[in-house]
């Protein structure tokens, strides 16, 4: 392995460059079986018990599609407008590897079941921004090799190794981009749009710790204004959506040096160290594969029919980013509000429920992002699954904004539903905490409040303005929070004057 | 009856019918089978592996359902299974060193209902390894001979299910065909082979060769019987993706008498003049047989079958260059150490593949190769599509075809060693399997090998189109009724001579 310490270029030289980014991406979807068995498609379990004649690649054992893998694979196409080809195939991707029980897996070649498409995603200042999709394409895991007797888990030095199939053969869609992206913040962003939409569409829990996301990106530089490409190198091994962007900043600033210093950009795969912060050649002396891709003559051709994919396109909710430009554009929420709310699709769902009956998006954003979200954090319990209905919230927003109740009372009536659940309305009705603003109920409240604290009002008299914000709150304490404060301070001046 | 007569002479249908009956028990077949069969198959070399505890299971467990009500078409019938199939709890080798120990944890489909239909497995048989080869020879594990003459191959690569038919040690075996596997060795070995249409039948634990090529098929020694086990075993299965999903029409109850109003094809490309004076006239006579039943013959042409060959042997080995990948000793069957895991892959690949099997993966890698697959596999399976498309034209004109099943009788052991000669074996049979049809092959005469002394069968390939098997098993059961050529050979040898 060959380390470069990359040092960060002068900006000036940073902005003589523009980069050139492209994604691969890996995600394990979820179904209840694996692509082409009956075992289970679950993380963990003890190695080697979610396997079977097929997983395993006994003698004679033969794959069989798993039908809702290829319904999330359209599902995933119609998300990023990708095309749905009429026929695809599977073939077979011949390499030899431990991990691999078939020493081939079954993946699509030039048939894949998406092609084209574009992913619309935004920047954390709101900027919108479109990337390409080449294609999507479905296949199989491989199972996981653990290398015993080198210390370091690492195969140099080990002297037995031991593999677990339970991950072989999960369904596993392969998402290309095309280098239409130009930041490390763009590629972060661009995989949060991967990862919201799938998490939405159900066919991804699109987990980076637990090996459901795994992404390759390329990179390379060209001077602004180019329009050839210049070298590309393909980066791994990045474990998070932290490590991608640190390591596509360190690639484009060690690539931005050697340019600079008049060096020519090997094509090469390079893996991202996180320890070192930096990427290291991954050069190696073997030959280029040559994986001799072939239709699997054990699976017949897919045709999918345009009624089947009506069928799945009229059953998408509504896309993250439709959703968070209608939040942005119609409800005039922030950049950061409308990710918040996007990324949390069942609070979103929440969020529109409240607001179709309330017509009052701030004053449900308030809730929704403020005591509410405290609430659910206290408890564990997601809002959506809370006892305020959304239409509640909506009745208790309806009562703020009229000012029937005040801020106060309305969050210990948000309380008492989150505790007890039921209506706004029955609470403050039944309990009578609408606000009191008739000057003669408030001023008996004020009368009753001087009676008892003669020395409150010689000390306002004697110029303490404290004074009177003790007497405020005796008012409001008698009152139940009921009294509308702007309206006890004036009785109460207006008294000791 | 005793015993004997029961087993080797006596057909599926009188065995299951006397069982159903409750004139004999399944476990008593059993145990007659169990005593005479170690004896009877010492020379002959038919089995690797006897399996007589799982036969009696099989039988207690016949008996116990026909005690409870139930007919069962196979009950009690004594069967074979090549040894490329998996039958759970047992060795299955497929006639290679690399799963010589390898014991099946699962059954595949068409021996489960073979043993769900009431037969009993008396063990599996020899095969050429990974079903590569016509003669049996290239079997790592054994020698087979053929019933007929000891000196002979009984064919392969199913030869070991033909020879147990042949020899009357099974009332039934199963094979697998890929480009004439049960059709050739049930041609040398005296005995009725039937490849179904692809698909009919579940390749879900058969050990793949070329995987758009196999299909597991029948030997018995009457068509009828014949028809009896593709009833048994044929039909969609959920576990195979290319398996048919139709409804499976039995054939046993579709056996004709004559043939009239049928038109049989004569290949004019399949001329028979060049195999010799005696095997032409043995063809002249199986046509104008098929005529006297009351069909008519008419000439049809396949101008691409000639290409069968060529493009068979581009196709089965790039299919078998993948699928034979998984012996790399990471997870079941032989593993030679090796340094690193690449050294393990090549020293346990070189010790448990034979040469033949090594010659067809390295001509389908190579096949499969960048820069070589447009010329090679892309215009292999373009000749394929025209050698169906002729076989459609032709069967526009013909209800079946009719051909020699194999180029010659039975050869001598290594009469063969040059492959491509090996290869020829299967001149008739492969453009069938590439179009993917229905086809048999049923006894049609004898000749005496100009190298022999013997009388040695020959065969008659029967094809139909796709899906056709009640015509094709009908039609052949008439041929065979009038011609009776298989009881016209002595009784198969048994035993080396003393
Ligand atoms: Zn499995």
């Amino acid at each position: 392995m060959i380390s470069e310490r990359s040092s960060v270029p002068p900006a000036d030289a940073a902005a003589k460059y523009e980069a050139v980014i492209g994604i691969e991406c890996h995600v394990e979807l979820k179904t209840a079986s694996k692509m082409f068995c009956g075992c289970p498609n679950a993380f963990g379990g003890e190695p080697n018990t979610q396997v079977c004649p097929v997983c395993l690649a006994l003698p004679g054992a033969l794959p069989v599609p798993n039908a809702a893998a290829i319904e999330h694979m359209i599902r995933a196409g119609l998300a990023f407008d990708c095309a749905i080809p009429a026929f695809s195939k599977f073939d077979r991707k011949n390499y030899f590897y431990p991990d691999m029980p078939k020493d081939y897996q079954i993946s699509q070649y030039d048939m894949p079941l998406t092609q084209g498409g574009v992913v619309r995603y935004w920047l954390a200042d709101g900027t919108l921004r479109e990337c390409r999709l080449t294609r999507i394409h479905l296949e199989e895991d491989t199972g996981k090799s653990t290398h015993a007797g080198s210390g370091d888990g690492r195969i140099a030095g080990s002297t037995y190794s031991l593999v677990d199939f339970n991950r072989a053969g999960v369904p596993l869609m392969e998402c290309v981009s095309d280098p239409d992206i130009r930041s490390a913040d763009e590629a972060v962003a661009f995989l949060d749009a991967l990862k919201r939409t799938f998490v939405q569409l159900g066919i991804s829990d699109v987990k980076m710790e637990e090996g459901s996301l795994r992404c390759d990106a390329n990179v390379s530089l060209r001077l602004r204004g180019a329009a050839e490409y210049g070298t590309k190198t393909e980066i791994k091994n990045m474990n998070s959506f932290r490590s991608v962007h640190r390591a596509i900043q360190s690639e484009i600033e060690r690539q931005t040096g050697l340019l600079e210093r008049g060096e020519r950009i090997i094509q090469e795969t390079r893996g991202w160290d996180e320890a070192g912060g930096v990427t290291h050649s991954m050069r190696s002396k073997e030959k280029a594969h040559d994986y001799r891709y072939f239709p699997d003559p054990d699976l017949v051709p897919m045709e999918i029919d345009a009624a089947t994919v009506e069928r799945v396109r009229a059953a998408l909710p509504e896309l993250p980013i439709a959703r968070y430009e209608r939040y942005v554009d119609a409800y005039k929420l922030s950049v950061a509000q409308a990710t918040q709310l996007v990324d949390n699709a069942s609070l979103a769902e929440y969020f529109d429920r409240a607001v179709d009956s309330a017509k009052s998006p701030a004053g449900v954003l308030n809730f929704v992002l403020g005591d509410l979200s405290r609430l659910a954090n206290e408890s564990g319990i997601e809002v959506a699954h809370s006892k305020v209905t959304p239409e509640a919230l909506a009745e208790l927003v309806a009562l703020t904004d009229a000012k029937t109740i005040n801020s106060k009372v309305a969050k210990d009536v948000l309380v008492r539903l989150w505790n007890d659940g039921g209506s706004a309305k029955a609470i403050v009705q039944a309990d009578g905490l609408a606000q009191v603003s008739d000057p003669a109920a408030v001023g008996a409240f004020v009368d009753a409040a001087l009676a008892a604290n003669p020395k409150s009002v010689a000390d306002f008299a004697a110029g303490k303005e404290n004074a009177l914000k003790f007497l405020i709150g005796q008012v409001m304490k008698a009152s139940r929070g009921t009294a509308n404060p702007a309206l006890v301070e004036t009785v109460l001046r207006d008294r000791m004057r | 009856m005793s015993a004997d007569d029961l087993l080797f002479t006596s057909g599926a249908r009188a065995i299951a019918r006397s069982v159903n009956r409750r004139e004999r028990s399944a476990a008593d077949i059993a145990e007659a089978v169990r005593v005479a069969l170690p004896e009877r198959d010492r020379d002959l070399g038919a089995y690797l592996t006897l399996t007589p505890d799982l036969m009696r299971q099989h039988a207690r467990r016949v008996d116990e359902r026909i005690a409870a009500g139930e007919t069962l078409p196979l009950a009690g019938v004594p069967v074979a299974i090549k040894d490329n199939m998996c039958l759970r709890g047992t060795r299955t080798t497929c006639g290679s060193k690399m799963l010589e120990n390898w014991i099946a944890p699962y059954t595949a489909t068409a021996v489960g209902r073979l043993l769900a239909a009431g037969a009993l497995p008396i063990g599996k048989t020899n095969m050429d390894e990974f079903a590569m080869g016509s003669s049996c020879e290239n079997s790592a594990l054994r020698t087979t001979r053929n019933p007929y003459d000891f000196d002979r191959v009984p064919g392969g690569s199913s030869g070991g299910s033909a020879a147990a038919v042949g020899a009357e040690l099974a009332t039934l075996a199963l094979g697998s065909d890929t480009g004439g596997s049960i059709r050739e060795p049930a041609a040398f070995c005296n005995v009725v082979g039937f490849k179904p249409t692809y698909g009919r039948v579940s390749r879900y634990g058969l050990i793949a060769f070329a995987s758009s090529l196999d299909q597991i098929g029948p030997f018995a020694r009457t068509v009828e019987d014949a028809a009896l086990a593709y009833d048994a075993i044929a039909g969609y299965d959920p576990l195979d993706a290319t398996s048919l999903n139709a409804p499976n029409e039995p054939t046993a109850d579709a056996l004709r008498t004559d043939l009239r109003g049928m038109r049989v094809g004569i290949v004019k490309e399949f001329g028979t003049a060049d195999l010799g004076p005696a095997i032409h006239a043995a063809y002249a006579q199986a046509y104008a047989d098929l005529a006297a039943l009351g069909a008519e013959l008419v000439e049809v042409e396949l101008p691409t079958a000639k290409y069968g060959l060529a493009t068979y042997y581009l196709i089965a080995p790039a299919e078998c260059s993948s699928n034979l990948a998984r012996f790399d000793g990471v997870r079941y069957g032989l593993r030679v150490d090796g340094a690193d895991v690449g050294e393990m892959y090549e020293k346990t690949r070189a010790a448990g593949f034979g040469d033949e099997v090594k010659r067809r993966i390295l001509i389908g890698t190579y096949a499969l190769s960048s820069g070589y697959y447009d010329a090679y596999y892309v215009k292999a399976q373009k000749a394929r599509t025209a050698i169906a498309d002729d076989f459609k034209r032709a069967f526009a004109r013909c209800d079946l075809i009719a051909s020699p099943a194999a180029s010659t009788p039975a050869f001598t052991f290594n009469a063969k060693s040059d492959p491509v000669a090996m290869y020829l074996m299967d001149y008739y049979t492969i453009p069938v399997s590439l179009a993917g049809l229905p086809a048999l092959s049923v006894p049609c005469g004898a000749v005496v090998p100009e190298d022999g002394t013997r009388p040695m069968p020959l065969g008659l390939q029967l094809a139909a189109p796709l899906f056709s098997e009640r015509l094709l098993l009908g039609a052949a059961h008439a041929y065979e009724r009038a011609t009776q050529h298989a009881l016209k050979l002595p009784r198969p040898q048994i035993a080396k001579a003393p």
